[in-house]
């Protein structure tokens, strides 16, 4: 019988057994669920990574819009590029990002959205000359950070999904290949205990119920030899003397003989 | 949430996409004086470029860590080891470097997972 390997450590009585069967049940129950997961996480997750994949490719070309506006303000306003005066300007962000969270069958993904604020930095924009370009290739720029944000917003989601799916993978192998088997040697090692168990205990009842036909037969004979010595009919059954009948003659008129001091029993010794 | 905190952009490139994301109104200076962008140019060493990456990482406030991809390639083992969530690291194309996909380190990534 199986149940070799590893399993859990209980006595095997039936309760362990009714036990033991109804975890198997819920870890096959927690299995099955598991893998709908991390399938649902999956197809989330391939849907996601073509998208991650065709951004960074649009990305691309958006930057690249974005810095020909930036070479045209350059242009503009001649020679000095307009580099060292943004740096000074930066004080307060005026473009941030929101965080939302969103819910992805069970697995809590946070998004990221642009969040402009009304920027006090007019005074950029109002250089004689170039002041126009500077306009449009700010708002070049934010659009192509629009872009960007989203596709962080894509990234994030990709790598939280991954570590997600590997985890639950984990643990759908781990009870795949760990919790299952060891609770179904348990469920055999407690059967094989109580079929052994149930197999001694009929060995058992044989042995007791031919001692007992041996004992019976062995007294039966001891019976018959005794009536044959007192010389009584062996196969009629002894009358029981009661109180009233007494002890005189029997119904054939023959005294009864039941002394019990010349009776012998054939296992004593004096 | 913690990420709640975090609003900001960050950005390490060479000047004219820091000028760029600056104009868009990304800069910003926080009361120690910390910026959030780090301009890159041919003198900038590789220390600096590194001790900046791992400052943006660390801040608390930063949800977006934008780096040019030329110079990402400088500190590429640096960002091969990045594993985590927040900030997002995003490798974006400069002027003379277009958008390389086989060098984006998330990319790889990305590859190496829908290849199983």
């Amino acid at each position: 019988m199986s149940g070799t390997g590893p399993r859990e450590a209980v006595f095997p009585t039936r309760q362990a057994l009714t036990n033991t069967k109804l975890r198997l049940k819920s870890a096959q129950n927690g299995h099955s669920l598991l893998a709908k997961k991390r399938d649902a996480l999956t197809m989330r997750f391939r849907a996601i990574l073509r998208k991650v994949d065709e951004a960074k490719r649009r990305m691309g070309r958006v930057m690249q819009l974005a810095s020909f506006s930036l070479a045209e303000v350059t242009y503009a306003t001649g020679a000095n590029s307009i580099a060292y005066l943004v740096q000074e300007q930066a004080k307060s962000a005026t473009f941030r990002v929101k965080s939302r969270s969103d819910n992805v069958s069970g697995v809590i993904l946070p998004a990221f959205e642009s969040d402009r604020t009304a920027g006090s930095d007019f005074n950029l924009t109002g250089l004689g000359r170039g002041g126009q370009q500077i306009l449009k290739a700010r708002e070049v720029y934010a659009k192509a950070l629009e872009t960007l944000v989203e596709l962080a917003s894509l990234q994030t989601a990709f790598m939280i999904l991954d570590d997600v799916i590997r985890a639950t993978n984990r643990r759908v192998n781990a009870i795949e290949h760990v919790i299952i088997p060891r609770l179904d040697n348990t469920v055999k090692y407690i059967l094989s205990e109580l079929d052994e168990a149930d197999r001694e205990e009929f060995f058992r009842l044989k042995k007791v119920q031919g001692k007992k036909k041996r004992d019976a037969e062995q007294a039966e004979l001891l019976r018959k030899a005794l009536m044959a010595e007192e010389g009584l009919d062996p196969n009629v059954a002894p009358k029981v003397p009661d109180a009233v009948e007494g002890f005189g003659a029997d119904d054939e008129g023959e005294p009864r003989s039941t002394d019990l001091l010349n009776s012998k029993d054939e296992d004593v010794i004096f | 949430m913690a990420q709640k905190d975090r609003t900001l952009l960050a950005v390490i490139g060479d000047e004219d996409s820091v000028t760029g994301v600056l104009l868009a109104g990304v800069g910003h200076v926080d009361e120690r004086q910390k910026k959030n962008f780090l301009v890159v140019d041919s003198k900038t060493q590789v220390s600096t470029i590194e001790s900046a990456f791992q400052e943006f990482t660390e801040r608390k406030d930063i949800a977006i860590l934008l780096i040019n991809q030329h110079i990402a390639e400088k500190i590429r083992p640096t960002v091969d080891k990045y594993t985590q969530a927040f900030p997002a690291l995003l490798e974006i194309p400069s002027k003379d470097h277009p958008y390389d996909p086989s060098k984006d380190s998330i990319l790889k990534r990305v590859q190496k997972l829908s290849g199983d």
